[in-house]
């Protein structure tokens, strides 16, 4: 082989292998995760695998607290998400959509929330929450204005990139095909926007379902998962808490999976 | 009035401090098929738009037949529009692409109809499809025929042919054509294509900044230009300064720098004073100096061939004139004589009959294609 060919065959294997190398580098934690969840600790601050045990997996709810906090946080997740895309979605058609006064300065301060440091957007809602009389309600419903605030700059950057590249003309031709502005909505517009609602709002869900910084401040007494993690890191994880990320994982994969066989079964026809 | 014409009275358009159409007056025959042309910007898209509903016009009504359609919203008007980049709905099927006018106005069974027009466009094979899958010509026949489909009173085309390459398009020119006179429904063609306009309308009004700056067949626009941006925009034209010495009821006599021509009467837009003397290039004969004319010919003499190109059918020779001028001469092919060469001297030639005269006050290079428009 010529030296150029070795070259060139290093070249292409080299590429390849640190494709590989960055994949593992993505993927360990959520493997261990995996084998962690069929865990057998021998002790408490057991961190290392031990024993294979199915347990973990029929015995959920097993550690204190564990699955109520979960139900929390899936609860708090769903209702920010659907008050969240509703709202930002919205928010979006008025910014993509319409002339108004102050435009400009809302497309900034639409950002705010995602630029700011949560440590500080977490601190100033729970002095906001405690200065208007709150102090004594922290828990679900303040944690669930907090993360509403948060997913909706996410809403709208996403919903409004989607609309913005949305031909006009489609609505255009709509209307000129005897439909009137409802029709034209619900039959072109939304169908066509709303890969984009659905992809905010599954942020939305993961933002809200992983948040603790924020929550923690707001929280009073109310449990999500993430505090439960945190709170049991202290004393030693309970291998549960790997079978409900475990459960997370499959379910995100799922749903990639069914998006990506649905746009290929659209795009085939 | 029973026939159902398109009428647009004293229409005008703004936006902002822009006028995009003014005060435009026009007529299209029912059952015809006509051409809006002219350089993008010239308001024809515009104007499309107030028909179909998609722009309000700032003054002025827009009838179809005895009805006032200038307040209807898009989907009240017996119109549909052939979009230039298609819009076709990328989430529907091509068969639902179709029906979709339809549909909307509560057709139920919308099979057969969307399975005859498919037919008529040839892509019956296709409606399962999305409209992803077809090529820039089937995408172009779906949105045709999703239009074509809802019988309107008025099919408004938007440069429909636009994206195609040059031998697709000549193809969708004759398709086109062939369906008009099959349906027989009044076509509104917008194009900045003056040959497609040309080898399909029977009617073209030529538009420029906002206005209409001749209307009629296709024959008489080529013939007899009004102004000078028709007789530069609808092909290529001569125009020579100069003075009107003598008229009469049959014809005029001009001096063009020292060289006495005629020109018919009535091909004369002008005929007092400074004149633009028009000739279009295909008219002109050449001839090597000093060659002997007595039958009557209109003759610039004194030129020397500067460019010739060969493109196949024709040589085209640009000659400059003593003046500094450089005039365009198209000779046939025919194989009777030699070609000139650079260099050669020659003398113009044509026929009185083929001179036009317009006014001198207009630009004589108005409506010339240049660098950018291409």
């Amino acid at each position: 082989m010529s030296r150029l060919g070795t070259r060139r065959w290093l070249g292409d294997r080299l590429v390849m292998l640190f494709a590989v190398l960055v994949l593992l580098y993505m993927l360990v934690p959520v493997g261990v995760v995996i084998l962690m969840s069929f865990n057998q600790p021998a002790s408490r601050q057991g961190y290392t695998f031990d024993a294979f045990t199915l347990d973990n997996w029929t015995n959920i709810c097993g550690p204190y607290q564990l699955c109520d906090s979960v139900t929390i946080s899936i609860q708090i997740g769903l209702l920010a998400t659907v008050v969240a895309t509703a709202l930002g979605a919205l928010m979006a058609f008025a910014m993509v959509r319409h002339r108004f006064r102050g435009r400009g300065t809302a497309n900034v301060a639409i950002f705010l929330p995602m630029a700011s440091p949560e440590i500080v957007l977490g601190s100033s809602l729970l002095a906001l929450f405690v200065s208007a009389g709150f102090a004594g309600q922290l828990g679900f419903w303040t944690i669930f204005v907090a993360h509403v605030m948060f997913c909706l700059s996410f809403v709208v950057v996403t919903v409004k990139a989607r609309l913005a590249g949305l031909d006009p003309r489609l609505e255009q031709a709509a209307m000129d095909l005897y439909a009137n502005e409802w029709q034209t909505f619900w039959r072109v517009t939304f169908p066509l926007v709303f890969p984009g609602i659905l992809a905010a709002a599954l942020l939305s869900f993961s933002l809200s379902f992983d948040d603790f910084i924020i929550t923690n401040l707001v929280s009073g007494q109310t449990v999500t998962f993430p505090m439960f993690v945190w709170g049991a890191a202290q004393r030693g994880i309970p291998p549960q808490i790997n079978v409900v990320g475990t459960i997370m994982f499959l379910l995100a994969l799922a749903l990639v999976v069914i998006g990506e066989l649905n746009s290929r079964r659209r795009l085939r026809g | 009035m029973t026939r159902s014409d398109l009428v647009l009275s004293s229409v005008t358009k703004r936006f902002g401090s822009f006028t995009a159409v003014d005060d435009l007056d026009l007529t299209v025959p029912e059952g015809s098929f006509f051409a809006l042309l002219g350089p993008s910007g010239c308001g024809k898209t515009t104007t499309l738009r107030m028909v179909a509903g998609l722009e309000e016009p700032t003054s002025g009504t827009v009838h179809l037949g005895d009805q006032d359609i200038s307040g209807l919203r898009p989907y009240k008007r017996p119109v549909n529009t052939v979009f230039q980049s298609y819009a076709l709905f990328p989430h529907l099927s091509i068969a639902e692409n179709v029906a979709f006018g339809l549909r909307r106005r509560g057709v139920k069974d919308v099979k057969q109809q969307v399975g005859e027009m498919l037919e008529l466009v040839e892509l019956e094979q296709y409606a399962g499809r999305r409209p992803a899958q077809l090529s820039g010509g089937q995408q172009q026949r779906v949105a045709l025929a999703r239009a074509l489909i809802n019988r309107p009173q008025v099919l408004l085309l938007d440069e429909p042919l636009g994206a195609l390459d040059l031998k697709l398009r000549r193809q969708m020119q004759i398709e086109l054509k062939r369906i008009q006179t099959e349906v027989g429904i009044t076509f509104v063609h917008v194009t900045h294509d003056q040959e497609e306009a040309m080898t399909m309308a029977d009617t073209i009004a030529v538009m420029n900044g906002g206005v209409i700056e001749q209307m009629g067949r296709p024959l008489d626009l080529y013939e007899n230009p009004a102004t000078t941006f028709v007789s530069n925009f609808l092909g290529q034209s001569n125009l020579v300064g100069g003075q009107v010495l003598e008229r009469s009821s049959q014809s005029v006599l001009i001096d063009v720098h020292g060289s006495k021509l005629l020109a018919p009467s009535d091909r004369a837009r002008s005929a007092e004073g400074d004149v633009w003397v028009g000739i279009r290039p295909e008219k002109v004969f050449l001839a090597a100096a000093e060659s002997e004319f007595d039958d009557g010919s209109n003759l610039l003499a004194g030129g020397v061939v500067t460019d010739v190109s060969y493109v196949g059918v024709s040589t085209q020779y640009l000659a400059r004139m003593p003046w500094g001028q450089e005039l365009m001469v198209f000779e046939q092919n025919t194989g009777a004589r030699d070609s000139f060469r650079p260099g050669d001297r020659v003398d113009l030639h044509w026929m009185p009959a083929h001179t036009f005269l317009l006014d001198a006050t207009q630009a004589a290079d108005a409506g010339v294609e240049k660098e950018e428009d291409l």
